[in-house]
């Protein structure tokens, strides 16, 4: 079993990753599922991360935080933040299989960073809402 | 499940190996990593405790070539053994495309092999997916120990145990030398190669 998404779909979400996030100052974003695919990963040109370690262990660490939750009585965390001394990484749940994660640095308050994933996020879930699984 | 990216012209596809604690399941990904270094083009990631026991799963993203113009990445997983860690072994299956059964030929090892075996069939369960269509290979780890007197189970006994109803090919092998270990992963991503076959147009 696979599934895929189709050219249209692919050149809005990174439409919508660069315009809303990249353009803005964020260093990097990955649009990965809950199994560890990365679907779309953009970067302002200067970033060199391993990203498919990357998408396999914020796969693993959401589940993880996510089972916590349940496991104390909580649906979700509503805040995934990591906090570094030049980095930093945010995570956000989108629909039930996928994880957008933003890496930015200091010119961008965390404020500022979650009303723009927020507004992309909502932009996102309506394309990969026509999915074309097999 | 694999992921098709159709711009970029590239599948990622998910292997996980699973099997009882102290099987071989780390063993056989860190010889993979040494035998192939030139295809593989990070670091290995494993989550461990201070005993080397994995915590939380090892990762090794393993480049395939092409086919049929597309870029192949297999992404290998293990899960940690230890009953303990069921939580943690339930979320590296998420997605799923095939398996690596890894056993342990040691006689007194027997009874993890079946539990660990029913364990797989349940948390496939929680996915919805089936033990019996989804792409299997079963490995029967550690047979060298038998140059050091070591009692191990013949591997008509594994077969019965553990492939009487699976029907899936196997491998005896010896992670450690090496042994059947870069056999078995090739016929996994063939398995799940050709599962995905009618789906790359
Ligand atoms: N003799 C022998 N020892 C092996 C073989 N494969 C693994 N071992 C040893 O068995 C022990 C456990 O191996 P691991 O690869 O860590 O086992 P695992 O399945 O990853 O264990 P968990 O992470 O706890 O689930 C190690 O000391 C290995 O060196 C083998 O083929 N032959
Ligand atoms: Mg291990």
């Amino acid at each position: 079993m696979s599934y895929t998404f189709d050219y249209k779909q692919l050149d809005s979400l990174e439409q919508v990753l660069q315009e809303g996030l990249i353009d803005l100052g964020v260093h990097c974003v990955v649009l990965i599922d809950m199994s560890g695919n990365i679907i779309v990963n953009l970067d302002n040109g200067k970033m060199k991360h391993d990203v498919y370690s990357l998408a396999a262990l914020a796969a693993g660490n959401f589940g993880a935080v996510s089972t916590m939750a349940k496991i104390i009585g909580e649906d979700e965390f509503s805040l995934l933040f990591h906090k570094g001394k030049t980095e930093n990484i945010h995570f956000s749940k989108i629909l039930n299989d996928f994880l957008l994660v933003t890496i930015f640095g200091k010119e961008v308050s965390l404020g500022f960073l979650r009303l723009k994933v927020a507004e992309a996020v909502e932009k996102i879930k309506s394309i990969l809402e026509s999915t074309t699984g097999t | 499940m694999a992921f098709v990216n159709l711009k970029k012209k590239e599948v990622q596809v998910k292997i996980v190996y699973y099997g009882p604690g102290r099987g071989g399941k780390t063993t056989n990904l860190e010889y993979i990593y040494k035998q192939f270094n030139h295809r593989i083009q990070t670091e290995m990631i494993a989550i461990k405790t201070h005993g080397d026991r994995t915590l939380f799963f090892d990762f090794l993203p393993f480049e395939m070539g092409q086919i049929k113009g597309y870029d192949i990445k297999i992404q290998l997983y293990t899960v940690p053994g230890q009953v303990k860690y069921n939580a943690t072994r339930k979320l590296v299956l998420r997605g799923v495309d095939g398996v690596v059964f890894v056993a342990d030929s040691m006689e007194v090892r027997r009874e993890k092999n079946t539990d660990s075996l029913k364990n797989l069939q349940d948390n496939l369960i929680a996915y919805k997916k089936n033990i019996d269509t989804l792409p299997i290979v079963l490995q029967y780890n550690k047979r060298d120990l038998a140059e050091q007197g070591v009692p191990l189970l013949p591997v008509e006994v594994l077969e019965e145990d553990l492939n009487k109803e699976l029907q899936a090919p196997s491998f005896s092998a010896s992670a450690v030398q090496g042994t059947n270990v870069a056999e078995t992963m090739k016929k996994i991503i063939l398995m799940v190669m050709v599962s995905l076959q009618q789906e790359l147009k």
